[in-house]
């Protein structure tokens, strides 16, 4: 079932909910309303909205100073800018200074596809997961945490009593043969990697490792002692994201073969999601011929 | 705190010249730190401290207090020095000064009460103190947010996004000071980066701009501050035209001094000095 809300179109609803209760929430953006579509937040709750202008430093800044005298600002722009232009604003005004500052960064990933690499953003799990004390969650779907990515996505989860704890990675499916570990908007194909893999007889451990810090080590090293071998899929540059941080834990207690799936560290091509998803083998049935290599003891 | 008459500017004087001798003292025992912007902005950090801000010690996070954030981070020693003088911390922590884990970091830390960001990279502190400010309009609080910057830091980009800001949300109790030395480390501004007209950019951004021509002067100092009304819808500007390594007669206008440690020899000197120019005080 195909749900036609975009993600951030829930988020923002939800925040909104949330500001209409808490009159210290505010919504700081980088003449982003549009893309993160707080037009109607903007309208709603004109007292809890500050524009910056272009200008992600300041954002950043002037969200910590709000947070420093008490108010929750979310700061809520594209991903691509947000985590690299203002990056020393939240290093050290936000996670150093230990500010209560949320950035919500949209359209991660390749989701800006065809506008090129300037505007995709698969760095930010890497740099950020480098800075301590900084919680990342990643949802996969509207029901999910009623977060974002840039377009209506497939669901994952179905009805809304969707489990979602910081730190709790959720298991999708039960299997002994081999896991598959992703997270965002890749939870929903490697869902479809273990429906095909079922068909063949394979039982694929499929888990949605939501939140990239903190990590769910507990979860990680079960599967590394449990199953035969990781495969990891994410929206990301394959150096330093969701792979490195599971090759990280299974090297420390049950190396076994793993293959992480993401962006490759070349120049990104411009194009539709869908389409550069397809180009990498970001499908449910390229996640299913790199289990199944594994599976044969196929290395690269 | 308040010190409204002739013998408390002398007070203050006399405050500001053992200021200056506490943090070449944590300088000169902790080998490292930066004499020359720690001097310069004695009088200005002293002026606030001691005269013209709302703050309580002993109640560090009220929420009507003034707000002070000291974006050149750097200039860190005379800072602690009246923090701990003032009594927010204990006096005998400034021994410990850039040690090994000690509370006392190089640049200033919002472990220590009172500090409420940390800073040290340059050209984040007026956004911070622009958030402050519209946190306070917002919920209509009376207190006023004080920035220290330095005139090098003037080259960030960043510095001109919280200018135009802090304008847009018309902060009128938002207050950017610049410790205008003149140096900075790579010697003249004017050279590595010309900044003038300072006060036609401040001023063509929407801002109040004061300039104090002596920025050293404790009677100009209070002067400019007590003339900056809370309202007008524009945020205010000092610009304190100050000396690099003031008050130690070597260690004036020499760029070196920005992060010299001072010699046994040299650290004797300076404090002869600084104890001639308490006795004048008096």
């Amino acid at each position: 079932m195909t749900n036609t809300i975009p993600c951030r179109e829930a988020f923002s609803d939800t925040l909104l909910e949330c500001a209409e209760k808490d009159r210290n929430i505010i919504a700081v953006t980088t003449d982003s309303r549009g893309s993160v579509m707080l037009g109607s937040f903007a309208q709603e709750c004109p007292g809890q909205f500050v524009e910056v202008g272009i200008a992600e430093q300041n954002a950043i800044g002037i969200a910590a100073g709000l947070a420093a005298c008490g108010k929750k600002p979310f700061v809520c722009g594209p991903a691509c800018f947000l985590s690299a232009r203002s990056l020393e604003q939240m290093k050290v005004d936000v996670i150093y200074s230990n500010t209560n500052v949320k950035v919500i960064g949209v359209s991660g990933g390749i989701s800006y596809g065809p506008l090129g690499a300037t505007h995709h953003s698969l760095h930010d799990i890497t740099v950020l997961r480098s800075m301590p004390g900084v919680t990342i969650p990643l949802p996969c779907d509207v029901r999910q945490t009623r977060k974002m990515t840039r377009a209506p996505v497939p669901d994952v989860y179905s009805g809304d009593d969707v489990p979602f704890q910081i730190g709790k990675a959720n298991l999708l499916m039960k299997g002994n043969d081999i896991s598959i570990i992703a997270a965002g908007e890749m939870v929903r194909i490697a869902l479809d990697a273990g429906l095909l893999l079922r068909e063949k007889g394979i039982h694929a451990r499929v888990i949605d490792m939501h939140t990239l810090k903190p990590l769910d080590v507990e979860t990680i090293r079960e599967a590394a002692a449990e199953t035969q071998a990781i495969v990891t899929v994410e929206e990301h540059n394959i150096h330093g994201g969701l792979g490195a941080a599971v090759a990280e834990v299974v090297v420390q207690s049950h190396p076994l073969p793993m293959k992480i799936l993401g962006i490759p560290d070349e120049p990104t091509v411009s194009g539709e999601p869908s389409e550069v998803f397809q180009y990498y083998g970001l499908t449910g049935e390229g996640i299913c011929q790199t289990a199944k290599k594994l599976l044969n003891g196929e290395w690269e | 705190m308040g010190c409204e008459t002739l013998s408390d500017l002398k007070q203050l004087r006399e405050k500001a010249a053992q200021i200056r001798m506490d943090l070449l003292e944590m300088i000169y025992r902790a080998g490292g730190g930066h004499a020359g912007g720690s001097l310069s902005s004695v009088d200005i950090l002293v002026a606030l401290y001691y005269s013209v801000m709302k703050l309580d010690p002993k109640h560090p996070d009220r929420t009507d207090r003034d707000r002070f954030i000291l974006s050149k981070g750097h200039s860190v020693e005379g800072y602690y020095a009246i923090l701990s003088d003032l009594g927010f911390f204990p006096r005998e922590e400034r021994t410990s000064y850039r040690k090994f884990r000690s509370g006392l970091i190089g640049h200033p830390s919002n472990h220590l009460p009172s500090i409420d960001v940390n800073t040290g990279s340059l050209g984040h502190g007026l956004s911070i103190g622009a958030g402050m400010a519209l946190a306070g309009k917002m919920d209509q609080k009376d207190y006023h947010v004080y920035v220290l910057m330095g005139d090098g830091e003037q080259a960030e980009g960043s510095v001109w996004e919280a200018a135009m800001a802090a304008s847009h949300y018309q902060l009128d109790h938002l207050t950017g000071i610049i410790d205008r030395n003149g140096l900075q480390i790579s010697g003249d501004t004017e050279q590595v980066m010309a900044l003038e007209s300072l006060k036609d950019k401040w001023t063509s951004f929407g801002w109040e701009v004061v300039e104090v021509s002596d920025g050293n002067n404790m009677e100009e100092l209070l002067t400019a501050f007590r003339r900056i009304p809370s309202g007008g819808h524009r945020p205010h500007l000092v610009i304190a035209n100050t000396i690099k390594g003031k008050g130690v007669s070597f260690m004036e206008n020499q760029p070196q001094w920005h992060h010299k440690v001072p010699t046994e020899n040299e650290m004797g000197q300076a404090k002869k000095e600084l104890e001639a120019q308490i006795r004048e005080v008096r």
